[in-house]
């Protein structure tokens, strides 16, 4: 499965739900904020599966003015 | 002394404080501690996949600061927009402060993108602290697009420079309901304190806290300035004149 995260491309063995993603990138549910396909998340839908193609944008919070 | 009100919400403390370009987090913490602030802005960006470092938000007590995401690095309305949503999904209260500035020279925002934001962000439920060019006419229009303040600049970002826009931001708190607080281009205590005692409700300060080598210190000085100028606005300034008025008895000399 191909994934483009934050603009770069990534390629995975087996599905991964976005949970199971975050927790292969070791990054922290609740300190981030996903989008998927242009549509922004909530927690409650990380459930969700990603498919081959799918684009993600993941945010978080960082200093500034 | 007397509380900031933004949005029905008490504030003890008028001095806002940015978090970026802090040379650490215990730099940050330190200049947010000794600055009595009780807000401080944010800023979102991508997650470096390859290197993903602690968030922000393990640094900085929820309980203690309200966290007022910014949307540094929007160039248009739509991008502004987007980046509030987010920041409204990552579970903040919806606070926001509009930040759109296309232009990265001298990151002057964007009126007619920030205005269109604006309208737009109020409808959907955020708490708007729009950052804007000190024109007293935008400053009505966003009022009456129902922004919680507004925050003209003194002078660009990260400049140091103090209140170059003085004339237009005394026009802007003459006539608007709604706080004023000046924000960016403030380098110095200084000119925190004039512009609390031109009347502004409250000041957003960052560079200045960040580019030295006692940020804590720096806080401190920033508190202190922007105390002295409200005290000093409230106790009521007296005017400038043009010809000396002596301090001292006209009667009395010591000669005939």
């Amino acid at each position: 499965m191909t994934l483009i995260i934050n603009g770069q491309q990534r390629n995975f063995e087996t599905q991964l739900t976005i949970h199971q993603l975050l927790n292969k990138l070791e990054l922290t549910a609740d300190r981030v904020v996903v989008e998927l396909n242009r549509e922004i998340l909530t927690v409650e839908a990380h459930d969700t599966l990603l498919k081959d193609g799918d684009t993600l944008e993941v945010i978080q919070f960082v200093g500034g003015g | 002394m007397d509380k900031l009100v933004i949005a029905g919400r008490e504030f003890d403390s008028r001095l806002m404080v940015g978090t970026g370009k802090f040379a650490s987090n215990q730099a940050m913490l330190a200049a947010m501690e000794h600055s009595g602030c009780e807000i401080v802005t944010v800023a979102l960006r991508r997650v470096d996949i390859d290197n993903p470092e602690d968030s922000l938000l393990s640094q900085i007590d929820p309980n203690r600061y309200l966290l007022l995401p910014n949307t540094s690095g929007a160039r248009d309305a739509e991008e502004a927009i987007r980046l509030a949503r987010l920041a409204r999904a990552a579970g903040c209260e919806p606070w926001v402060k509009l930040e759109v500035t296309p232009d990265p020279y001298y990151l002057l925002p964007d009126p007619v993108e920030t205005l269109k934001a604006a309208e737009i962000l109020v409808k959907e439920g955020f708490i708007v602290l729009p950052y804007m060019p000190a024109d007293p006419v935008l400053a009505r229009h966003l009022e009456e697009a129902g922004t919680a303040t507004v925050m003209p600049l003194g002078a660009p970002i990260g400049t140091n420079r103090g209140i170059r826009t003085r004339d237009l931001i005394s026009i802007i708190i003459e006539q608007a309901s709604i706080p004023v607080v000046v924000d960016a281009g403030l380098g110095a205590p200084s000119h925190a304190a004039e512009a609390m005692e031109m009347g502004a409700d409250a000041v957003l300060v960052n560079t200045a806290l960040a580019d030295t080598p006692d940020p804590g210190a720096m806080g401190r000085a920033f508190k202190k300035g922007v105390e002295a100028g409200r005290e000093a606005y409230l106790a009521g300034l007296g005017p400038q004149r043009d010809k000396a008025e002596a301090s001292s008895p006209l009667t009395g000399f010591l000669r005939d």
